[in-house]
């Protein structure tokens, strides 16, 4: 049979960044994939060189709009481990509590996408009604909706008061509630959702093992991977255990991102309930001399930073790995063998983040 | 579909939970909002910290012309000036900046 090749973005409806896969087809049938990447790089690397390391948090905070602040928690977790600095008990709970707000924003948003993708309006906009409620809790407690700059060297820049941890906590609970009345058994149990997601894009644990896959793709073909469990910020205290579903399709990566939606929930409260009264910041002297590596987990899988310091002002080499570019070979391991009609929904199934990838 | 079709009555019975932009006024900031910087040339001792840790650069200390040159545009909203400011000369309120239709940066003049 004679062979097509379709071109899929870099301008596609269901992408919200540029990325192009060379789709090669057999009447409908995908049989090859080849991804090129490289529309919105932005040099951040070198820049980080050419700026000052403490300059460079608000670039990291910039290499993705939407988790800003776990970027610039792993720089800054970097760099306070290169100088040696114990940051306070008040200011890692604060921490997780963020990180775990930028992961129900990401979550949120990316369920919505997905509802767009295969054409669920009405879902999209009720996951993205949620997600507002998230955006209204990081501006009240962090001054901003989506780049808080709320992350510094030696701990944050934010504190909370009582009466804000109050209110925050009723927004949660009324955010779980909605979640749970409009959110999650549609996505669990809706005839629609599972037609076009359940038995799409298989990648059995075996292949997400070879192929190094990270975050929820990895989770839910059965590999228990996540950067949480190593305990850094204040997760080791909270106490963790990752979502793990075994369905190794793109149904399986909704239900565990649905999960994680309750699960982050639960982490923000449980951060706000057990954080000790205390200082938020400490004063950071001298510069990193030395090299390490950071590693947090995003809300799309583990990204990692090299540093390396010079005992100057200024980095000598930063190195960022993101999750997306950990997730792009097995994406390509997923589509072979789907119909052409299901491409868009796979490829989003990886949340593909190219801004991250190409920094 | 089916799992849908309560949300979907119900959102359709009840009122809209956008608002009408422009015509409908837009909710206040919260007060913790890092919203529009303002210098109080007043307080100001021109040391020129906030020009030193801004990240984007933004903001400018002559000591020899008394002036803070201070470029909106570059700005990025941080408030890492207003936190290091010692003598707290520069605050940030919780009004958004508004979109304008030509760039241009502010400048203000520090009395002796």
């Amino acid at each position: 049979m004679a062979r097509t090749v379709i071109p899929f973005g870099p301008q596609h409806p269901v992408l919200p960044e540029p990325i192009h896969l060379k789709l090669e087809l057999e009447d409908e049938k995908v049989i090859g994939v080849m991804p090129v990447i490289g529309y919105v790089h932005r040099g951040i690397e070198k820049a980080a060189e050419l700026n000052t390391f403490r300059q460079n948090i608000n670039l990291m905070d910039r290499i993705c709009g939407i988790c800003s602040f776990i970027h610039s928690l792993t720089y800054c977790q970097g760099i306070e481990s290169l100088i040696g600095v114990e940051v306070p008990a008040r200011a890692r709970f604060l921490r997780v509590f963020w990180s775990e707000l930028s992961r129900a924003h990401s979550h949120l948003l990316w369920l919505g996408l997905l509802a767009d993708a295969m054409g669920f309006e009405s879902l999209f906009m009720q996951c993205w009604r949620a997600r507002e409620m998230v955006l209204d809790i990081s501006e009240m407690t962090a001054g901003h909706r989506i780049i808080q700059a709320s992350c510094t060297i030696g701990g944050v820049r934010r504190d909370m008061d009582e009466e804000m941890v109050r209110e925050v906590e009723k927004r949660l609970i009324a955010l779980r509630q909605l979640v749970d009345s409009s959110i999650h058994g549609v996505f669990l149990h809706d005839p629609t959702i599972r037609q076009r997601t359940a038995g799409k894009g298989v990648l059995s644990k075996d292949q997400a093992e070879v192929l190094g896959a990270v975050g929820h793709v990895a989770r839910a073909s059965g590999v228990a991977v996540d950067m949480r469990q190593t305990g850094y910020a204040a997760y080791g205290e909270l106490g963790f255990e990752p979502v793990v579903e075994t369905g190794c399709d793109s149904h399986a990566r909704v239900v565990v991102r649905t999960r994680e939606l309750y699960q982050s929930i639960d982490l923000m409260r449980r951060s706000l309930t057990a954080m000790p009264d205390g200082r938020i910041l400490i004063r950071v002297d001298g510069y990193p001399v030395g090299e390490t590596v950071s590693r947090c987990e995003q809300p799309r899988g583990e990204v990692i930073y090299y540093l390396k310091g010079n005992g100057t002002n200024h980095l000598e080499r930063l190195k960022i790995r993101t999750p997306t570019f950990a997730n792009i070979p097995p994406l390509l391991a997923m589509m072979p063998g789907c119909e052409l009609a299901d491409a868009p929904v796979i490829a989003l199934s990886i949340d593909p983040c190219i801004s991250c990838t190409e920094r | 579909m089916p799992w849908m079709l309560p949300t979907i009555l119900r959102n359709l019975l009840s009122r809209p939970v956008t608002r009408r932009y422009p015509f409908d006024d837009v909710r206040e900031p919260f007060a913790g909002y890092k919203g529009r910087i303002d210098f109080d040339a007043d307080r100001c001792d021109l040391c020129g910290d906030c020009a030193r840790v801004c990240p984007s650069l933004a903001i400018e200390v002559t000591l020899e012309s008394r002036q803070i040159t201070y470029d909106p545009f570059k700005c990025i909203y941080c408030a890492t000036c207003v936190e290091i400011c010692l003598p707290r000369a520069i605050g940030q309120d919780r009004r958004y900046t508004k979109p304008a239709l030509s760039k241009g940066v502010e400048t203000i003049e520090v009395p002796v």
